[in-house]
């Protein structure tokens, strides 16, 4: 099952699989252990002649301790679940590192954009350069992005950066990743945002360092 | 087995002698009520701390004489409410009859109240569609308008029933579950009132 | 009451054949109406989940057997976009609204209420009526809102404003407004039901029915409706707002007028996780009345399983912000949720291995109401496990609105409603109809369920690992989605399969009705009230007022020559 995922290309997603895996384990023996007793008693606990039902009702603390004692244990594994999510949660939702990549991710029926503040490094000027689904990206390198939407709720997802986050009209959502891998990404939309729901794809490119400063001299060939 | 012992204990019946199921559906009903205004309530209050000054400006221009006139006519109305049931409970007819006429009457005052105020702001300007907090006002006042309103059509259901002498003997206790009702619509009305005229 | 009673069965007779079968205030008429509608719907429900299915595994060909749709909801049978999220938004309320509530509350709880209590009624029997024909009307009109221009409500059945609120964002103006109607009159329709259900039980029971004594049928659908009613006023509130934002141009929901659209998402999930627990309870009240029958024994620890649902309950009104962990909602506001959504297993725990502990040392026999409710339980472990994963918020970081999560909602929905549902069908078609449904279509129907709604759905776990989002009209349209199309394609085929299963059901249903074994009273000889009555049951339903004497589920008593004791049988 690890393949079902998509690659990870994030360096938080390692986190966010790890999370799923804990997990698994955790209520995947749960999930055995109730199941085997279920089928156990559908075979072994038959109706027979001459044979009557126990009568139990669990009013006896011993009885029902065989309720109480896993419950507890469950009760200790979700907080061991609930400490670890913690602290994956803040590290991917929490605050950014520093880094000089800023872009802004705008939502809309049915687009992707991307604007970049260009070489002087502010938004709102003249230099500014907004892309139609496409991203660009350098690699090992932190990317800060402001998410917001220009009409309906749509959701900004990457699956290979594990990075899931709504855009919402009358909103700047803060989010950030760091990419480990170059390649072509598929960017998707995960919220319902009318009938171009579906189409709504953009692409992530991550370049090596070299790359994108190409890109760049490219897009901006003044300075 | 013991379990079984105690098991055979023969309860009686708490039920029926101790709650009136009319009462107690009224109850139930008025806990949905609440849930509704609070919901109301709730989105309102998070609407004013997340913007703060704007709303205050638009608050000031509500009319806060009519509000208050408002709110004494709906706690006169209660007080002649709870006389009305008393006068029930005494079997005392004609004070019934007076009651309730006069609890319809302020009911109609209040609404009366409410349109002209109404009126008056749309005047100047304050429709729904002016901004969030007047959408939020007419709607909260105008939902709980429409509670008063099914207040007056109940209680004049009964007061037409007490002037005809057929209140009695079997269905008296409408009053009294009406009256619980018209209480609420008090109460929201109390809470209204601060939030929307007092606040800003 | 006796006297009473007798002379109700006698003015029986003159009833008008409108005041006897339709305009009818007599609850179990009024349960069968419930159940008649619930399972309309239900075809509805899952004809739309065939649509939305062939959709996802052949996008844009043509849908065997739609070719009448006329355009422009249709192409010769090819779906366009908006008609599948039209589908995808039907399907999701219908199910949730139209099956799950009038099944499970209406009908189950309807029926069985005053049965259960040893009442001759309702407190409310004209309230009742009216709630059905409030619920009647609501589907006339979810439904005639596919016929209007623009057709029907697209929006996803959480109506996310502002694609919800204004027409230029999703197309629907009509449909979109009829879709708040119904959900409004629903609300209504519930709340008189609940209304009734509270009263009646507290003030309507048996001489001897004290509070601990009840069976756990009657506890679920207590809670059930507390928990309705407690948390659907806000999200009255919203409907109200949602529809002034749509029809006057307020903007409640809007942020250019004002507004805030994550506003209309607290309050439908403030609603929205409660009531998941709404149709849940009923469906484990149901097989927790089926197990202890098949077993012969008592339910292994009735008063923790109160507790623990009332606790569960309470705990379901401080979840719901686990459907926004991404809605861009305060990110430090997450963790808390995410631990009280954890936390909700510990409750659910208990419910569910004390079901375990009540198989446990019976004498086990299973006969299609036994096997629907082990099945019941069984297939919703899986679905509440996969909401631990959910419920992490990291975790759902990559999960939410994927597959994964459509998957999750169908093991626990489809446990407790189809399967729980069917269970108590089973179990209660004798004392309902008076006649015996067959075994041989039972277990067939059993066996095709639950093979095929596995078949369905784990797959559509992994698809959402893959990374389906949810809502998508063609998933191909993504290369990182194209490897999973053949399994896209294998659970469409085990869906049409599953839904096809249910034909044994449907014939079994009213040939039965007419042709099945006449019942006895106590078919299964089981110990609560409603199996003393006749089957079925007379306007009045008990020939002599009962008394209670013992609680529900003495089975096997040691000390006793029978493995029962009815609750009414005197010391
Ligand atoms: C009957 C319906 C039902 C039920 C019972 C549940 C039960 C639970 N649900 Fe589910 N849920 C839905 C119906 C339901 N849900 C629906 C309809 C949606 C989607 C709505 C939409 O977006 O359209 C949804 C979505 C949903 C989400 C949002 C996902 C997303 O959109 O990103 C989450 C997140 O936390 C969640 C969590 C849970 C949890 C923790 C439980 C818990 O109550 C489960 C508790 C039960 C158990 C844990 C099993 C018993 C325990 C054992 C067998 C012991 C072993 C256990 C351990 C070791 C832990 N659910
Ligand atoms: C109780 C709830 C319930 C039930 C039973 C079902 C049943 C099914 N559901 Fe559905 N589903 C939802 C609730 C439910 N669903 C919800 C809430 C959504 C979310 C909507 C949204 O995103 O907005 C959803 C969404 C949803 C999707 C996601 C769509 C998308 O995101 O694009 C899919 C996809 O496969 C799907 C498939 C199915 C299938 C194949 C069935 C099959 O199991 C269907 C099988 C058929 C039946 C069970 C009916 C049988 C008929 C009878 C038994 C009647 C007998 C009649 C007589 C006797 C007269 N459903
Ligand atoms: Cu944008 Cu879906
Ligand atoms: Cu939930």
């Amino acid at each position: 099952m690890a393949t079902w995922f998509p690659k990870n290309i994030s360096t938080y997603g390692a986190d966010i699989d790890a999370m799923f895996w804990l997990i698994f384990y955790i209520v995947g023996v749960g999930f055995i252990i109730s199941e085997a007793v279920i089928l156990y008693a559908i075979f072994r606990h038959r109706k027979r002649d001459g044979r009557r039902a126990a009568f139990l009702n669990g009013e006896k603390m011993s009885e029902f301790a065989w309720v109480l004692v896993p419950t507890a244990i469950v009760f200790v594994l979700d907080l061991g679940i609930d400490f670890a999510g913690s602290s994956a949660w803040h590290k991917v939702k929490g605050e950014a590192p520093p880094t000089d990549i800023h872009v802004i991710v705008t939502g809309k029926q049915f687009n992707w954009n991307f604007t970049y503040p260009g070489p002087d490094a502010k938004f709102g000027t003249d230099d500014d350069l907004t892309i139609e689904n496409e991203l660009h990206v350098p690699i090992n390198k932190p990317v800060r992005l402001v998410i917001k939407s220009d009409d309906v709720i749509h959701s900004f997802f990457v699956p290979t950066l594990r990075l899931k986050q709504d855009a919402v009209p009358g909103r700047e959502i803060p989010a950030w990743f760091e990419a480990t891998a170059t390649g072509e990404y598929e960017i998707a939309c995960a919220e319902l945002c009318g009938y171009g729901h579906y189409t709504m794809r953009g692409f992530l490119f991550v370049h090596s360092s070299e790359d994108y400063a190409n890109w760049l001299a490219e897009r901006w060939p003044t300075s | 087995m013991s379990s079984i012992a105690t098991a055979e204990r023969y309860h009686q019946p708490h039920a029926a002698s101790v709650f009136r199921a009319g009462k107690m559906g009224i109850w139930w009903f008025l806990a949905s009520e609440i849930m509704v205004f609070g919901g109301l309530i709730g989105s309102y209050l998070l609407f004013r701390w997340a913007s703060a000054g704007a709303w205050s400006e638009m608050a000031h221009h509500v009319n806060i004489v009519i509000g208050s006139i408002n709110t004494f006519v709906l706690l006169t109305s209660s007080l002649t409410m709870v006389m009305a049931h008393a006068a029930i409970e005494d079997e005392n007819r004609g004070r019934a009859r007076l009651y309730l006429g006069l609890t319809v009457l302020l009911g109609m005052m209040f609404m009366g109240f409410k349109a002209f105020e109404y009126a008056g702001e749309i005047a100047q300007g304050f429709t729904p569609l002016a901004g969030t907090f007047w959408s939020f006002y007419y709607l909260m006042t105008g939902l709980h308008g429409l509670h008063v309103l099914v207040g007056i059509i109940a209680n004049f259901a009964l007061w037409v029933m007490a002037v005809r002498g057929n209140l009695w003997p079997n269905v008296h206790q409408r009053v009294e579950y009406s009256g619980l009702y018209w209480h609420f619509v008090d109460v929201v009305w109390i809470f209204l009132f601060p939030l929307l005229y007092l606040s800003y | 009451m006796t006297a009473h009673a007798a002379s109700e069965i006698m003015h029986e007779e003159k009833l008008s054949f409108w005041r006897k079968y339709v305009f009818s205030v007599d609850h179990k008429v009024i349960g069968k109406q419930y159940l008649f509608l619930s399972l309309f719907m239900a075809l509805v429900g899952g004809a739309l989940a065939y649509l939305l299915r062939w959709q996802i595994a052949w996008p844009e060909t043509a849908v065997p057997g739609a070719g009448w749709i006329p355009e422009p909801t249709a192409f010769g049978g090819i779906i366009p976009p908006e008609f599948y999220n039209a589908i995808v938004t039907m399907h999701g309320t219908i199910m949730v609204f139209f099956v799950a509530m009038p099944l499970l509350l209406g009908a189950l709880g309807n029926f069985l209420l005053p049965l259960m209590l040893g009442a001759r009624d309702m407190a409310f029997p004209r309230l009742n009526m009216m709630s059905f024909w409030t619920i009647f009307l609501a589907s006339l009109v979810l439904l005639s809102s596919f016929f209007v221009p623009q057709g029907a409500a697209a929006a996803g059945w959480t109506g996310y404003a502002p694609l919800s609120a204004d027409a230029t964002y999703s197309g629907v103006q009509w449909g979109q407004t009829l879709w708040i109607l119904a959900l409004a009159l629903e609300f209504t329709s519930f709340l008189m039901g609940g209304i009734n259900f509270l009263t009646t039980t507290i003030t309507m029971r048996a001489p001897g029915m004290s509070m601990f004594r009840l069976p756990i049928m009657v506890w679920m659908q207590i809670i059930a409706a507390i928990v309705f009613m407690l948390s659907v006023g806000p999200l009255i509130a919203g409907a109200v707002m949602l529809l002034v934002d749509q029809t006057a141009g307020t903007g409640f929901f809007m942020p250019q007028r004002g507004g805030d659209p994550l506003l209309w998402q607290h309050l439908f999930w403030f609603f929205g996780h409660p009531e998941v627990y709404v149709v849940l309870l009923p469906g484990i009240g149901a097989i927790l009345e089926i197990m202890p029958v098949f077993a012969r024994k008592p339910i292994f620890g009735y008063r923790p399983i109160v507790y623990s649902t009332i606790v569960a309950a309470a705990l379901s009104f401080i979840v719901w912000a686990h459907h926004m962990f991404i809605s861009g909602m305060n990110f430090k506001l997450v963790m808390p949720f995410s631990i009280t959504t954890i936390l909700i297993s510990v409750p659910f725990t208990i419910i569910v291995l004390a079901m375990i502990a009540t198989l446990w040392k019976g004498a086990l026999r299973f006969p299609s109401p036994m096997l629907f409710a082990v099945g019941t339980l069984a297939v919703f472990i899986i679905g509440g496990i996969t909401g631990i994963f959910l419920g992490s918020a990291p975790a759902d970081i990559f999960l939410h609105d994927t597959s994964f999560v459509v998957a999750h909602f169908h093991y626990t929905l489809f446990s407790s409603v189809i399967f729980g549902g069917f269970a108590g069908l089973y179990f209660w078609y004798p004392k309902m109809f008076g006649r015996m449904l067959n075994e041989t279509l039972g277990k067939i129907h059993f066996w095709f369920t639950l093979i095929f709604f596995n078949l369905v759905f784990t797959p559509m776990f992994l698809v959402g690992l893959g990374g389906q989002m949810r809502r998508i009209y063609n998933p191909t349209q993504y290369d990182f989605l194209k490897p999973q199309q053949p399994i896209n394609e294998f659970i469409t085929i085990a869906a049409i399969i599953l839904f096809l299963g249910q034909i044994p059901f449907i014939i079994n249903f009213f040939w039965s009705m007419f042709k099945g074994r006449v019942a006895e009273n106590n078919p299964w000889q089981a110990n609560t009230l409603e199996w003393s009555a006749p089957s079925p049951p007379p306007h009045g339903n008990f020939l002599t007022a009962p008394a209670v004497y013992r609680g529900p589920y003495v089975y096997s008593a040691p000390e006793m020559q029978e493995d029962w004791a009815p609750q009414n049988q005197p010391a």
